[in-house]
Order: C-alpha cells, then structure tokens, then sequence
C-alpha cells in the first residue's frame, strides 16, 4: 500500500511502487488534468507540485511522492499555493492563453512555482524556468506575458 | 444557385439532435451541400485551400442552435477545438446574428452525421483541415443563428400581441420597449420552437456586427483547460475499461514473424495480448502496466519486405531525379529559351526533411460497445473516413459507429489520417479483445514519433534568369517528393493529371510577375508514410520560392522587398501584407548592426495572405537566435482578432519548430528520432517577440490556422543570409561551423 496525500486528500493505493506519480495520478487517484506527454521529463505536461516544488510526475516513482504533499492543478487554487496559482489562472483566462490546452496545466504548475520563488521574474528568468515545458500550440509569447501579468497582479 | 431553404425538422430529428428534456427550440436547417458528389467522391482534404465556396446542390438537414429553458444557448460545432479556435469562432457567428449574451453560449461537439455537419468545402464529407471551419461555416452559423433569433421575435410579438418590427434584442434579452415587455431566450423557447422557421433568414449588414470583428470575446475552452477539467481522450475512463500498448515494428513495412509474451503475461495488470496487423497489443488494467507487459514482449520481426533506406540515399535519389524532367503542372512562354538569353542565371537546391506532428496528446482513440455498435471517443478531426474505416474493420455500418468529439490535444493535420491509421487500430484490438471490452489505445511518445505519417522529405531545384535591368524573365522550378494525397480517398479530388495538388501548392501560383515559367513535379513512391502536416505544401513551397526570390533579388543588387513589390501588380493582397510587415517591422530603418539582419517573406496558403519579418542576431557559437518576428495577415473578415492573433503567434512558432531544429531522420529505413530530446521542438527560451497586424478587410473570411506557418523559415533564412551574407538552403537551418 502506498499512502498518497494529493490536494489535501490521503489515498491508499494497492499499485506497484515503481509506478510513475503521474499514472497513479490519473488512473488511480483519478486526477488526469495532469498530462502525459512524453514520459522522460523533457515536456513538462506532466509538472505538479511535491511539497511546494514543481516535479516531473512522469519520472517520479509513486513511492518517492509517499508522504508528501502533492498538489495538481486541480487542487492549485485551493492549495498551498493558491494566492500564486489563482492569479496565474486568472491571467491565463485574461489573455487567453491557451490553444489546444493540453500542456497548460503544467505551464501554470511550473508557473506558479516560479512566482512563488521569484515574485517578479524578467524575461531571461521566464526563459530560463519555463523552458522544460513544451507548448506545441507554441503560445509561448502569452505564457510570458501572463506570467508578467500574474507577477503584477500579486505585487 | 438555389437558395438555402430552412424548414422544420420533424419531431424524429428533433428528438436526435440530443437536446433533451429541457430544450424548448432546436432549429433544423436544410443548407447547401456540394451536389456533384454523385459517382465516386471527389474530396478535397485539407491540404486544398479554403478559397472555393459552396456549390448548389442536394440539400441535408443541419442542427445548430438549442436553446433551453434555462436561457442556455447550445452551439453545436461540427469541427474539432484542437486549439485553433473553433469552439469560439462558430460561437460567435451564432451569437452575432442571435443577438446572445456571450456568457450563455455553451458549445458542444457535433456527432459523426456528414447529412448535417459535412464540411461545406468537402462536399459529403464531415470533417476539419485545411483552415476551412470559419470559412466554410460563416454564413451556416449565421443563418441558423438569425433563424433562432427571428423565430423568438416571433413568439414574443404573439404573446405581447405587438408588431414584431417593434420588438428589439439586446444581449439575450427581448424587449418590446413602447410597452416595456421583456423576455429571456430560456422564457420564450417554447413558444418559439411553435413558430415556422423563416425561408430566408435577414442576416445582418457587416456594419451592424457587435461581436464579429469587435470584441476581444474570452475563449470557450479558455477555464476549463487552465483548471484541469477539459477533457481529452487521454482522460477517457470506462468501467470494465483496459488500456492497450502496441509493439510497433521497427521499419516501415515490416511484420510479426512470431512473438514471446510469456514475460508481458507475467506482468501484473496484463490481461491479454493479441497481434493485430500493426504489430503485437497489450492490454492491460492501467497504461502503466501494459506498457510494461509492451517493453516486456519478445518480438521477431520479419523485415524482408521492409522499407530500408535512409534519408541521405532518399536524397541522393531524390536529386538524380531532378536532372530529368518531372510531370509539367505549369509552363507558360519559353522558360528554356528565356535562360539561354539572360544575363545572369540563378541556379539553387532547396531541401527539407520529414517531419513529425508531434502533437502534445500522443495519438490515442476510445473504442466501446454501444447498443447498437460502438462509440468511438477521440480529438476527432475526420469522422467521415474514420467512421467507415472502423465499420470496415468491425463490420459495421457506418452508421453504428458512432463518433464522440472530445477536444484534442493539437494534431496539426495528424488527426485527420486519411487512412484512419490509429483508428483503425485500436478498432483492430477491440475486435481481436473480443469486442465486448472497453478499450482505450494509447500512443506513447516513442510510438507517436516513430509511427510515420510524416511531412514528407522534397528537394526544389529553381533556376532563374535575369535581363540586363535586373528583372526575372525566367522561373524554372522542379520539385521532387512524395505525394500525400496518391492512395487514399482524396486522390481523386487532390491528385489532377498525375500532380498531386499539394505537392506543389505554393509554387504553382506565385504573386511575381515573370514571362518565362516552368514548374514539373516528380512524385516517387516511398514506403515512408506521410500525411499533410500544419500548412502543408506550403512548408516547403514558400521556403523555396521565397528564398529564391532573396537570391535574385541580391543578384539584381535590388532591394529584397522592392524588388518583390515591382513584381507584384496583379496580387495586391500579396503586396499590401509584405508592405505591411516591412513598414511595422523596420525594414527602411537603417541597417542593423553587424551580427544581426532582418529578412522578409511573404506567402498566400488557405486562401489568406502572410508577410513576415524576422530579426536574427548571430552568436559566436556558429548558432543564431530569432529575436522578434513582425506579421502581416490578411485574412478577409475577420470574426475574433485575438483567436486571429494567436493563430498568427502560435502558427509561426510551430513554423520555427522546423525552422531551427525539428527533423526525423531516417537510417537504414530506422527512425532516428524517438522522444523530445532528439526530435527538437521550439520551446520557450527560442521564443521570438512577436507582434501581428490584421489587414481590414471585407472579404469572406478565409484561413487563420495554417497561414503563418510556412511564412517563417524564410523570412529567417532570409535574415541569416542578411547577417551572415551566405545563403541558406536547408531545413533546419544551421550555420556552418
């Protein structure tokens, strides 16, 4: 049995220990707004919060999140991070961020983690922070521009 | 022409739009459809441009709107949302011509029914591509939307007892405003589901548009994709439901000698394994596990017939086939005779590799049994061809497959496979699983880039001449690549005389006037599969022609934009965007520094018209980077500028992708490329600054989706050459060490 404690909720799941976070996420927890998209942590669709940090749930073993808390977006607003993670969403729907929307929860996951370490991030910051998550709609430019808006949003 | 005839449907209809018990007004619209779709089908699929309209013809009933009691208005939208914008476009023409509070739209997917929601441009067909949905639909979602709004007008004016000239709507609400009547949608739907539907609905003047072109309107899909909640196939849970992994081989072509899966079997959560004709399934009870009891199979493959080459010997080919005359699609003067007399000859070899679509929703389709069939769960783009290839395979009419379209997590044009190839698919593992089980087909990522139906490898080679005033007197262009088209369904609507209409899209027209022009195509037959990807002939098309013309342009010692404009008499639109995007963009300011150049292109694709300019800045590194981009679009009506705008952004990013980095390789007929550490996509650190200038127009709307994703490779090609003052000749584009 692994304990999982997900969006403030705890979970006993009967799954193989070795299973990555993001299938007992979406298949055992039922949480699937966190995505799969590549399976090797170089997407970033996959990204969710372990104890206030943003993580590859794909390259994660079910066993190494045991006990800590994890948040997905669809625990972000109402979770520890839910100041940050609310003005990140809110922004998002303000430019209207998103395409086909399949990257983007955990475009706002790495986001929120980003402005929840640096307030007031510069392009080159944004970049740099962002850059492991693929957005294939390529809706980079609002990304940016969202995270600066969330940023001021909070200030 | 005959007229759009709306008419009610009859109670049956009703009952089958799905409305439910709470809807008060479903309104059925017979429209125009193709009517030369006697005798074999003539399909123009997505790679055909979006410029033709709608002929007369047979007439099919369609079903719209529905407006429910609880002052819900119901959009059903006939194409697929995988990120373009449709569940908001369609809307908003409904909304226009209803005169609806934006808030009470909800939009909802059509179901597989081409008598209804066929593509206008596509004849029978139902379906999305080839930036058509706006086009295609816009007068279709008005009309059905002003049907509503004047069967309400309607109802109000019997049950106030006032003339109906009187009665005004504003943001949902009917008022009478002499005698202070008024009314929400959801408190008159009954009354206005009694009232006949009018012949000929009023549509409104364009200068009366409130939404059309106006307003900034949020995206439908915009909460629910930035919460979690939108669902994709990939989310798709059942009862009872297994999730299959398939074993691919691994060259194109090659089949199951035989198979161990005692190891797969000893997996926990496995359930079955079956091989099927794509290779060997695993079922299991999670993804996790039958991807395991997949890595876990032990599988001889049998490669004899299989596809072996390597993209270098493609090449190679490719070029000792440019040396012979291909198949003419155009010639016009004497291009041969025009060479010999010119005063300088310009000779250039343009290349381009296969690409993969490398959505970020791998491929994946839910298959269960319904009550009379099944029902297919998927970002469906295709349900036409997909609906009867998964009846071919289960022995089904077409008719007992019924097709739920979820949103899809991008395609750009993989979705819409002419052979239904993942469809097909997972319909072979439901059926080999008994047919009784929910099954879910899931791609990974390794699967998805591997699997083929690639933007196919072309090499171009141009040769111009110019006369002794630095004007181009001649154009000979060969082109040498796999038809997309030639096999499938659409071959004979797309492939004309042997040319494979989107092979050579592109460069068949091109906005220059030049007196001599030659253009053959070579089409050779490759076991690679292929597909349309994102714009199409056009990612290789303008990249050719478009760098060409910088190349003559340099040899003329003319002004790359100037030189283009004197060419351009007889394609203003061409004209006034690449102006466009030279003006916003800086192009008369003075030069950039050294290290840094700005380049130009422009192209038309799916009936719209793009000019871009890219700045790029070299480093010492033998790399560059892509600084700011400047776009020019001119896509006649425009409904939603900020869906437009981001069309612009996202669909030159994904131009970029393959621009500077994106490319499957082929060795020994093995995929090079396998995930997205080695197939390399743009990503936020590459990310230009971009800024988009929509060109006023009045003209039918036409595509938004595809047109700017040609446009980029060489305007950037262009600015490389700029700062560099070499030229570049191949995608992706890399700076000799």
């Amino acid at each position: 049995m692994i304990e999982l404690r997900v969006n403030g909720e705890t979970h006993q799941l009967d799954i193989d220990p070795q299973m990555p976070l993001l299938w007992a996420l979406r298949e055992h927890v039922g949480l699937t707004g966190t995505k799969y998209g590549c399976g090797i942590g170089q997407c970033g669709a996959c990204t969710v919060h372990l104890g206030g940090a943003a993580v590859r749930a794909c390259s994660l073993p079910v066993s190494a999140a045991a006990g800590q808390d994890i948040t997905t977006i669809e625990g972000l607003a109402a979770g520890p991070q839910g100041p940050v993670g609310s003005a990140v969403q809110q922004a998002w729907q303000d430019l209207d961020v998103v395409q086909c929307g399949f990257c983007q929860s955990g475009q706002i996951m790495q986001a929120t983690a980003l402005l929840a370490a640096n307030p007031a991030p510069d392009d080159a910051a944004i970049d740099t922070n962002m850059a492991g998550n693929i957005c294939r709609c390529a809706t980079y430019a609002r990304i940016r521009r969202a995270i600066h808006k969330a940023a001021q949003a909070l200030a | 022409m005959s007229k759009p005839k709306i008419v009610n449907l009859s109670r049956r209809a009703f009952l089958t739009t799905g409305a439910g018990a709470a809807a008060g007004l479903t309104l059925g619209v017979w429209l125009l459809t193709r009517g030369q779709m006697s005798g074999p089908a003539k399909l123009a699929g997505p790679g055909m441009a979006g410029g033709a309209h709608a002929a007369a013809g047979d007439f099919a009933p369609n079903a719209f709107v529905r407006i429910g009691t609880d002052d819900s208005v119901t959009v059903v939208c006939k194409h697929l949302e995988m990120g373009q914008g449709t569940f908001t476009g369609l809307p908003t023409l409904v909304a226009e011509e209803l005169d609806a509070r934006w808030a009470q739209i909800r939009p909802e997917g059509a179901p597989a029914d081409a008598q209804r929601y066929n593509n206008l441009f596509w004849g029978s067909v139902q379906g999305t591509g080839g930036s058509t949905a706006i086009a295609n639909a816009f007068e279709q979602m008005r009309k059905a939307g002003a049907a509503a709004r004047s069967m309400l007008v309607a109802a109000a004016a019997g049950q106030w007892q006032v003339p109906a000239a009187e009665i005004t709507v504003v943001d949902g609400v009917v008022s009478h405003p002499k005698s202070g009547q008024r009314a929400t949608f959801g408190e008159l739907a009954a009354a206005a589901a009694e009232q006949p539907v009018p012949e000929a609905p009023v549509l409104k003047d364009p200068s009366e548009f409130k939404l059309i072109g106006k307003a900034f309107l949020p995206r439908k899909d915009s909460r629910a994709k930035c919460t979690g909640v939108a669902q994709f196939t990939q989310d798709v849970r059942l009862p009872n439901m297994l999730t299959a992994c398939v074993a691919h081989p691994p060259r194109f072509g090659a089949t199951v000698r035989s198979f161990d899966d005692s190891a797969a079997r000893a997996v926990p959560g496995v359930r079955q394994v079956l091989q099927i004709p794509t290779g060997v399934a695993v079922l299991a009870d999670d993804f996790w596990s039958a991807q395991q009891g997949r890595d876990a199979l032990v599988v001889d493959w049998d490669e004899s017939n299989a596809f072996k080459l390597g993209s270098k010997e493609i090449l190679a080919d490719y070029r000792k086939r440019a040396d012979g005359p291909g198949k003419t699609v155009t010639s016009t003067g004497d291009a041969d005779a025009a060479l010999a007399n010119a005063t300088a000859v310009i000779e250039a070899e343009y290349s381009v590799p296969f690409l993969a679509h490398a959505a970020m929703e791998t491929m994946d389709c839910v298959i269960t049994p319904d009550a009379d069939g099944v029902r297919v769960i998927n970002g469906e783009q295709f349900q036409t061809i997909d609906q009867q290839a998964v009846a071919r395979v289960l022995r089904l009419k077409p008719a007992q497959v019924r097709i739920e379209m979820l949103y899809a997590g991008g395609s750009f044009g993989r979705r819409a496979n002419p052979q239904s190839d993942y469809l097909v698919e997972a319909a072979h593992i439901f059926k080999a699983a008994g047919g009784e089980t929910p099954v879910k087909l899931i791609w990974t990522r390794e699967d998805d880039t591997r699997a083929g139906f690639y933007r196919p490898l072309y090499l171009h080679r141009l040769k111009a001449g110019l006369d002794a005033n630095g004007r181009p007197v001649a154009w000979q262009h060969r082109i040498v690549g796999q038809s997309i088209a030639t096999g499938t369904a659409f071959e004979p609507g797309l492939v004309v005389d042997g040319i494979d209409q989107t092979s050579v899209e592109g460069a068949q027209e091109i906005p220059y006037a030049i007196p001599n022009r030659h253009l053959d195509l070579h089409s050779p037959k490759l076991a690679v599969p292929v597909q349309w990807w994102r714009a199409v002939g056009s990612t290789h098309t303008a990249f050719a022609v478009e760098c060409m013309m910088d190349e003559l342009a340099a040899a003329a010692g003319a002004d790359p934009v100037d030189f283009r404009v004197a060419l351009m008499g007889e394609h203003p639109r061409e004209r006034d965007v690449l102006k466009l995007a030279a003006q916003q963009g800086g192009w008369y300011e003075p030069p950039l520094p050294a290290g840094r150049g700005r380049g130009i292109a422009v192209h038309k694709s799916f009936g719209s018209y793009v000019g871009m300019l890219a700045e790029v800045t070299l480093d010492g590194d033998n790399g560059f980077s892509v600084d700011r981009v400047v776009i020019a679009v001119d896509c006649g009506t425009v409904v939603n500028p900020d869906v437009v705008m981001a069309q612009m952004e996202g669909g030159m990013g994904f131009g970029l992708s393959a621009a500077l980095m994106s490319e499957i390789t082929l060795v020994d007929g093995a995929v090079q490329q396998s995930n997205f550490h080695d197939y390399l996509v743009l990503r936020m650190d590459k990310m230009p600054a971009v800024e988009v200038h929509l060109v006023p127009s009045t003209a039918p709307p036409t595509g938004a989706g595809e047109p700017a994703t040609p446009v980029i490779a060489p305007a950037v090609a262009n600015a490389l050459a700029a700062a560099t003052g070499q030229r570049f000749y191949a995608l992706p584009l890399k700076r000799a060490a």
